[in-house]
């Protein structure tokens, strides 16, 4: 009978008495095999798997050819065939997409659609995504991105969370009121989903720190409430390539897109310019529904997990607008400003710049600075008043707010209606005006000095500063 | 039985793992079998010849370039003496998908890349049984 030399690779010759070759019969490749483990018996673990099958990293070649592109193990052996065992090495790790059974159970409604399926998820494991502002908007996209499984969340903000956030920033609980906002928040998310990694910065974010910060992050998501930070986002995620998830709310109204300059628009192609500060109010002098940061904040937390898993049509190029009162949704079509001052073809701006400067705030057309004489804090107003000295104090805040709170004997005006009720005010009287904080009664000052009011002053810090240093009872809003 | 391997190689090997993240790494030991102690002298990166789609937790280092890699060696008067291979965002330990696909006696370098950056390294071989890995110790030489 014929025999075949049979080399064996070093890995497997502790099992075939240490030699690098052996002498075997048979016919054809599986009968060699037959014998080979017939006579190394330990060898047949290590060829063969249970089921009697030849392990897949297992090679055998006949001369210089691979058997599966012969005969497999009926392939014929000739005299002087040389037989070689060869591995194939494979392996790999469990986690990285691979998920526990934990795992499994918790994300199943997303296993289960093909559209994210186990391929959807682990790039949901994957992403890392940042959040600009853990207030209306960030509190409801942080909850839901954990409970969805993204697999860090980066979130920015330097507040404290207080009484008035809790009308719509829903991550925070009564019990956190005075907390860092951060560290409240953090909690939360990991209450909800221990498998996501939150990282924290605690710190306002500027021009020397954003793209530092938005380097580590996938997506970013913009959940600020004012124009220098938002151009900041904006321009930050354009010279980093990366997409900006943009949200803004209003009393009952908001704004959603996804500005991703290397796709479509960006921020500047819509408003190149800010507007004229001041003409905007915020969310804090202009009030906000509680629930709307909420719908908003959740199609931003759609749109971040449409681009995670790569499905569906992104709001790149389209600005949705929502009108909660009418319940209605309208579509902008925007288009990309070739002109654009930083995605266009010509960019002028290859670094942040000085974006409050840009927006105008912190000049004299952003706010009226009177010169101290004509300002009075709260504690010398109340000592006025404790000594009945007759001062006569005039409110220019708006009606709703005068209803939620007010200083005893004072007289409601509202600044814009100042220039018509004018006459009834008293030229020879002691005036103190104030408004919620004291930028408002800081213009009524002005336009009444202005008017040949001599002795009118500003209340420094407005019906808050009152309540922190003089009445605790008044209400803050 | 301990694995001795210099400084210098051991770096390498967290350079590729680095370096092809968030993808696996593979590649050769290739060294000589001293007093039962396995000295690596050489590494060579292997292609990691899974889909791209799979590469993030598989790697498969082909019979053709296994068998290349052996001339190589001993034109070097070398052996292979065993892997490294790299968990991108995961730990330094053997999977069940490890041990399923392990061949006895080689030595399998794991290094763990957490974030794009490498963290443990660690060193196995199959059990007789082919039940599981045991680690075997890194001895660092030429320090």
């Amino acid at each position: 009978m014929m025999t075949t030399k049979i080399l064996i690779p070093t890995a497997l010759r502790q099992y075939a008495k240490n030699q690098d070759s052996v002498q075997i019969e048979g016919k054809n490749v599986g009968e060699l095999l037959d014998n080979l483990t017939e006579k190394f018996p330990d060898l047949r673990k290590h060829l063969f798997s249970e089921d009697g099958r030849l392990r897949n990293f297992v090679n055998l070649y006949v001369n210089d050819d691979d058997v599966r592109y012969l005969r497999g193990t009926e392939t014929n052996i000739k005299a002087g065939d040389v037989i070689s065992i060869v591995p194939s090495v494979a392996g790999g790790s469990d986690s990285n997409g691979e998920f526990s059974k934990a795992e499994i159970e918790r994300y199943s409604r997303h296993l289960i659609m093909p559209e994210v399926a186990l391929e959807g998820q682990r790039k949901l494991k994957e992403a890392k995504v940042l959040l600009v502002g853990m207030g209306g908007l960030g509190s409801p996209v942080a909850l839901y991105l954990a409970a969805a499984g993204v697999g860090r969340i980066g979130i920015v903000d330097f507040d404290v969370v207080d009484f008035t956030n809790l009308q719509r920033q829903v991550i925070y609980s009564t019990n956190d009121v005075g907390r860092p906002k951060l560290q409240a928040a953090k909690e939360r998310i990991q209450g909800i989903n221990p498998y996501v990694e939150v990282d924290t910065y605690e710190t306002r974010l500027t021009s020397e720190n954003a793209l530092q910060i938005f380097e580590n992050y996938d997506i970013i998501i913009d959940g600020t409430d004012n124009f220098p930070t938002r151009y900041l986002v904006n321009d930050a995620c354009v010279l980093l390539g990366k997409p900006n998830v943009y949200g803004s709310i209003f009393r009952f109204e908001g704004q959603v897109s996804v500005f991703y300059a290397k796709e479509g628009p960006c921020y500047r192609c819509l408003y190149p310019e800010p507007p004229p500060p001041g003409l905007v109010p915020s969310c804090a002098e202009g009030g906000v529904l509680g629930i709307l940061p909420g719908t908003v904040g959740l199609m931003q937390a759609t749109e971040a997990v449409k681009l995670i898993i790569g499905k569906g049509e992104p709001l790149i190029g389209r600005l949705l607008l929502y009108d909660a009162l009418a319940m209605k949704y309208r579509e902008l079509k925007l288009r990309k400003d070739p002109k654009c001052p930083i995605c266009g073809e010509n960019p002028t701006i290859h670094a942040l710049i000085d974006y409050e400067q840009f927006c105008g705030i912190g000049t004299p057309a952003d706010r009226v600075v009177l010169p101290e004489e004509n300002e009075i804090t709260v504690r010398q107003l109340h000592e006025r008043l404790s000594n009945n000295r007759g001062v006569f104090i005039l409110d220019v805040r708006q009606p709703h707010e005068y209803e939620i709170c007010r200083i005893p004997g004072s007289k409601l005006i509202p600044l814009n209606e100042l220039p018509t009720r004018i006459h009834e005010l008293d030229r020879s009287q002691e005036i103190v005006v104030h408004c919620k904080m004291g930028g408002r009664s800081a213009k009524a000052v002005k336009f009444l000095r202005e008017a040949g009011f001599e002795k009118v002053k500003n209340l420094k810090g407005g019906i808050l500063a009152w309540s922190d240093e003089v009445d605790p009872s008044v209400p803050k809003y | 039985m301990a694995l001795k391997i210099d400084r210098q190689h051991l770096e390498l090997i967290k350079a590729y793992g680095e370096e092809s993240y968030p993808d696996e790494c593979c590649g050769f030991l290739l060294g000589r079998n001293v007093n039962g102690d396995k000295v690596v002298v050489a590494t060579l990166p292997a292609l990691n010849a899974r889909e791209s789609a799979e590469k993030y937790h598989r790697f498969l280092i082909t019979p053709q370039a296994y068998l290349e890699c052996q001339k190589y060696a001993k034109q070097k008067n070398l052996d292979i003496i065993g892997f490294y291979h790299s968990h991108p965002n995961a730990e330094a330990r053997p999977s069940a998908y490890d041990v399923e696909h392990g061949w006895p006696w080689y030595s399998y370098i794991i290094v763990s890349i957490k974030n794009s950056k490498a963290s443990d390294v660690t060193s196995w071989t199959l059990e007789d049984d082919r039940s599981k890995f045991k680690q075997e110790k890194i001895i660092v030489v030429n320090e």
